[in-house]
């Protein structure tokens, strides 16, 4: 089954708590249950929030924003990807508090309806035809009523209508940039050599580094994340270089947090849990995503020792789309099935430092 | 480097290096006006060494000439060169900095931030009375010259968005950087005299922010030495 169908499939139990200063009657009222999809936006659940407090809210204008242990959520991050980032240990269902007033202003961009979600997805979406094709005309210049039907797409989880509209963006996928079908014939200031340029094709990438500085061995003693300070964003493409036949996983993050990652460590060292054999064998092409996701969940995959540059940090974790991924898929195959409608790869990482 | 070849972007590194040429030419230029700074950030190790910085511009008011207020108001030369605002016919109301003044004064901090997306600078900023209170777009736009309110209103979303500040991780707000490569390149193609490339890298932040101040209404008075 195609990976993309999954995902979009996949959605977060949540169980969402009125915020205790927004309760005007008592007793409050119990918590509502809502399956959120992992691509998806939390500020777009409201219309199916608001019918369960609306009698509880005090009179005014309604600002949705959610807090989880008091954190305020970026609404701008899918779903999905805030509960990967925060749920260290995955917490069915997420209990998370939803507010109606009293919008933080000051750490959170507005969000004061629907437009501001679908204008945040549209601004990424260029963005990520940009580093693909190296201009963004595409998305500008989709017709209005394309426009629509792809945001109701997203909207709506209807894969179908979304790969029809984004079909007609031809953003191009990896394989067609490493084997490069309209060359570049222009060159930035300061890159060295026009030929190398002409070999690289880039893909989008947004990073979330989560820094703990606690010791721990189960995921569940990390302690709630209780501000973003310790939440290092890197928004930064990966280049994959036409040569790089087999371009892994473990190559792209290298490139992305060079001071994490090293070669020597990962071929010295003894998968735990995996016979190294087994790990280098590729996915084969016509049983695709079905059997690799599968592979996922049977081996969880811990590498203690893979991500040892300086006895200062250790990688713990790497999530993509709820899953920890062997770290020798070839890159191309998580960039192509494991992105979001807006063409992002949103990757997690875990990394424990010394106190 | 042959220009003809450039695609209007630039290196983080040559990002940097022009930065402080920059500030430098500004501060040589611009006697009497804030400079600006580099600001390096305790971003631990994760960006690599280069990408860590960006160029701060803070507390600067921006002020619409009265007739009242003229005398008060230091003239500033007229510059040499004008670049026009890019596809903009509209006469550019003058925006004069001024040092200081007695009145309820409105207040910009400008940072300049690389973008690897699109590998080009980018301008965050804000903008907050004497009090601290910060100001929303719209009563940004009320201070805007016209062409730039124009474009605010004809592209709401796409010329100044709202975003998270890269570095400060508080909600800024930012020019839009998707045309910045074209227009670049044009600047420089229009320049008879074909600049060669330690040209280009010395003069291009000072080209950049002399066409992105100008939707503030910012003239920069500079002699480009050639």
């Amino acid at each position: 089954m195609d990976a993309q169908k999954y995902l979009w499939e996949g959605a977060i139990p949540l169980q969402i708590h009125l915020h205790e200063s927004q309760v005007t009657a008592l007793p409050p009222p119990p918590p509502a249950l809502i399956l959120a999809p992992r691509i998806g936006y939390l500020p777009l659940l409201a219309p199916l929030i608001k019918p369960y407090f609306s009698s509880t809210l005090p009179p005014g204008v309604d600002t949705i924003w959610f807090d989880y242990n008091g954190l305020p959520l970026k609404w701008y991050i899918p779903t999905g990807v805030l509960f990967d980032l925060l749920c260290p240990e995955p917490e069915r269902p997420w209990n998370i508090t939803v507010h109606f007033r009293g919008y933080p202003g000051n750490v959170l961009i507005p969000c004061e309806g629907e437009d501001y979600v679908k204008w945040s997805f549209i601004n990424s979406l260029k963005e990520a035809a940009y580093i693909m094709n190296g201009n963004c005309k595409n998305v500008m210049n989709m017709s209005q009523s394309d426009q629509l039907e792809l945001w109701n797409s997203v909207l709506n989880g209807n894969l179908e209508a979304y790969q029809r509209v984004s079909s007609k963006l031809k953003l191009a996928t990896v394989d067609e940039y490493t084997s490069l079908c309209s060359p570049k014939s222009q060159q930035s200031l300061g890159e060295t050599d026009l030929t190398a340029q002409l070999k690289t094709g880039r893909v989008p990438v947004r990073l979330y580094l989560l820094s703990v500085r606690e010791d721990f061995d189960d995921l569940d003693e990390v302690h709630p994340i209780d501000s973003w300070e310790k939440i290092s964003y890197i928004n930064r493409p990966v280049e994959i270089r036409k040569e790089d036949k087999c371009f892994s996983l473990h190559d792209a993050l290298k490139t992305l947090l060079p001071e994490l990652f090293s070669d020597e460590s990962l071929t010295d060292v003894k998968l735990s849990g995996v016979d190294f054999e087994d790990a280098v064998r590729k996915p084969n092409e016509d049983v695709s995503s079905d059997k690799v996701m599968e592979d996922q969940g049977q081996n969880a995959y811990k590498q203690p020792e893979a991500g040892h540059v300086s006895s200062s940090a250790e990688i713990k974790l790497i999530r993509i789309q709820g899953i920890e991924p062997k770290l020798e898929i070839p890159f191309s195959w998580v960039a192509n099935n494991l992105i979001n409608p807006d063409h992002f790869l949103h990757i997690c990482v875990y990394v424990k430092v010394a106190q | 480097m042959d220009v003809l070849h450039w695609d209007g972007t630039i290196s983080v590194k040559y990002f940097r290096i022009g930065a402080f040429a920059f500030a430098q030419n500004w501060e040589n230029h611009n006697s009497g006006f804030p400079p600006w700074s580099w600001v390096c950030p305790k971003h631990h190790w994760l960006a690599s060494p280069e990408e860590k910085g960006y160029l701060s511009w803070e507390k600067i008011c921006i002020s619409r000439p009265n007739e009242e207020d003229v005398d008060q108001i230091s003239q500033i030369d007229t510059r040499e060169e004008e670049i026009s605002c890019p596809g903009n016919e509209d006469v550019i109301d003058d925006a004069i900095l001024v040092q200081s003044s007695n009145r309820e004064l409105h207040y910009y901090d400008f940072h300049i931030v690389y973008s690897s997306t699109f590998r080009v600078p980018v301008l965050y900023f804000r903008a907050y009375c004497s009090d601290g209170r910060p100001f929303s777009l719209d009563e940004i736009e009320k201070e805007l010259p016209a062409c730039s309110a124009k474009e605010l209103s004809k592209s709401k979303w796409t010329f100044i968005t709202q975003e998270e500040h890269p570095y400060l991780k508080r909600p800024w707000f930012k020019l839009h950087p998707c045309g910045t490569a074209e227009w670049m390149k044009l600047l420089f193609l229009s320049d008879a005299a074909k600049p060669k490339f330690e040209v280009v890298l010395e003069l291009y932040l000072l080209s950049w922010f002399s066409v992105v101040g100008q939707v503030f209404g910012l003239r920069i008075p500079f002699k480009i030495s050639n």
